[in-house]
């Protein structure tokens, strides 16, 4: 099998920030300060990466505001041709470090909004954010920055999709990204709070499309139905070590954000390794890379190089062995597991906050 | 829906057009995604100015090439059109 070239980085520079967000990405064990990797780490890695193909940096966290270096990090990136995204809460954007942005050629940036409602909206981040937000937001259009909304969807915004969608146009956002929330580390934490009643989802899907229409031309709208609704399961970023690199603050390389979830996968450190020897050589990207680690029913089914058995942390957080199909899919023995999960929306709204908050540095 | 000839397509604002040194291929780039082009996607994208109309690429091209390539230019805009790379 040939493998493929990678497109995208995704580097996570911090796991700190000042938000609590119940369905966070970053793992339940979260990183310290004192482990994080240096600039010159970072700056090694995006070099690598860009020689080995990729054309896409997402420079996340965390709140990668938090890290002093960015600018630098940024304009190296930008010197590498690389199509850079600052992903960030917009807390700690102040209007020097925004505008050291824009010169060291930053092209985009993708700020996170909790809800269209500000009660809610402070109660999912945990802590009062939306005036900061606005005031990021200001900053992102005023210096004419490519600029994104990402909103992660549950039960309690999902009623409101149209208004947060107004809510983003009214933004002058080019770029909306409604994701429903994913099931692994936090998300799997919080699941019976975050869980939304199929009815909900049902309705929002056909509300995001009318305002597909409506804002066609004008603001680009991305929602996926979220997978425990779906009845097969998604090629998790279009297939394991295919495409996607995650590098973690203290610069472990990942296939995926969710995979250090995964206690047989043995991470490689950037610290000891090119990214073009991770991508190649290390067990972590070959070891669901193909179809030879599949079981039944993914190993004879037309589908394996469509998802190639869906997510892999999925199926071990969920069936205990990472090799088995994901447990969305109608084939898999395990599906009664996500069946039952969608009966969560009964359960109580309170949140278990990941607790790693650290306010941003002022410039 | 196909691209009229009159339209005048401009690049989607987030997109940009770059050579990909490690493919050694032309690609377009926009958040979260790219397309690798071929040399002809590149020649007609070169052209997407916000001036020009379709017809006027098409015409530009086909005389390049010495052979019509209308429904060349017209199939692949109206192909990125619908992926909202080209207004």
């Amino acid at each position: 099998m040939t493998t493929e070239r990678p497109t995208t980085l995704l580097a996570e520079l911090t796991h700190r920030c000042p938000l609590h967000c119940p369905y966070c990405s970053n793992p339940l064990d979260l990183l310290r300060a004192e482990s994080e990797i240096g600039t010159e780490d970072w700056k090694r890695v995006f070099t690598q990466a860009r020689e080995l193909g990729v054309l896409q940096l997402g420079l996340s966290g965390g709140e990668p505001l938090i890290r002093k270096d960015l600018e630098e990090l940024a304009a190296h990136a930008r010197s590498l041709g690389l199509y850079t995204t600052l992903v960030t809460s917009g807390l700690g954007l102040t209007r020097k470090r925004a505008e050291a942005f824009r010169a060291a050629g930053l092209e985009h940036v993708q700020v996170s909004v909790q809800d269209s409602d500000t009660a809610s909206a402070e109660r999912i981040a945990g802590v009062s954010s939306v005036k900061q937000k606005q005031a990021a937001i200001a900053l992102v259009k005023e210096l004419g920055f490519a600029f994104s909304i990402n909103v992660v969807l549950h039960r309690a915004n999902l009623d409101r999709i149209g208004e947060i969608i107004d809510l983003a146009a009214s933004l002058d956002a080019d770029r909306l990204e409604l994701a429903n929330t994913q099931y692994y580390g936090w998300g799997l934490k919080n699941r019976s709070a975050l869980m939304p009643r199929r009815e909900q989802v049902l309705r929002a899907k056909e509300i995001a499309e009318d305002r597909m229409q409506r804002y066609k031309g004008k603001m680009q709208i991305i929602f996926v139905l979220p997978d425990y609704f779906e009845e097969l399961p998604k090629a998790c970023y279009g297939g394991w070590g295919r495409y996607y690199i995650v590098v973690s603050p203290d610069g472990k390389a990942l296939p995926c954000h969710g995979a250090y979830a995964i206690p047989s996968l043995e991470l490689p450190s950037v610290r000891e390794h090119s990214i073009h020897w991770i991508w190649h050589e290390s067990s972590a990207f070959q070891a669901f890379r193909g179809d030879a680690w599949m079981k039944e029913p993914c190993r004879s089914c037309p589908r394996k190089t469509v998802d190639f058995g869906g997510c892999r942390c999925q199926a071990l957080a969920l069936t205990g062995d990472a090799a088995n199909a994901d447990p969305v899919c109608t084939l898999s023995p395990f599906r009664h597991l996500i069946d039952e999960a969608l009966h969560e929306h009964a359960g109580a709204d309170e949140y278990a906050y990941r607790d790693y908050t650290v306010e941003p540095q002022r410039a | 829906m196909a691209i009229s000839l009159d339209a005048v397509p401009r690049l989607w604002r987030l997109a940009r057009l770059d050579y990909d040194p490690a493919r050694q291929r032309p690609v377009l780039l926009y958040p979260e995604g790219a397309v690798l082009l071929n040399d002809t996607g590149r020649a007609i994208l070169e052209l997407v100015n916000g001036t020009r109309t379709v017809a006027q690429i098409a015409a530009e091209l086909s005389e390049r090439y010495q052979t019509d390539v209308t429904a060349d230019v017209t199939d692949y805009l109206s192909h990125l059109a619908k992926r909202e790379l080209i207004q």
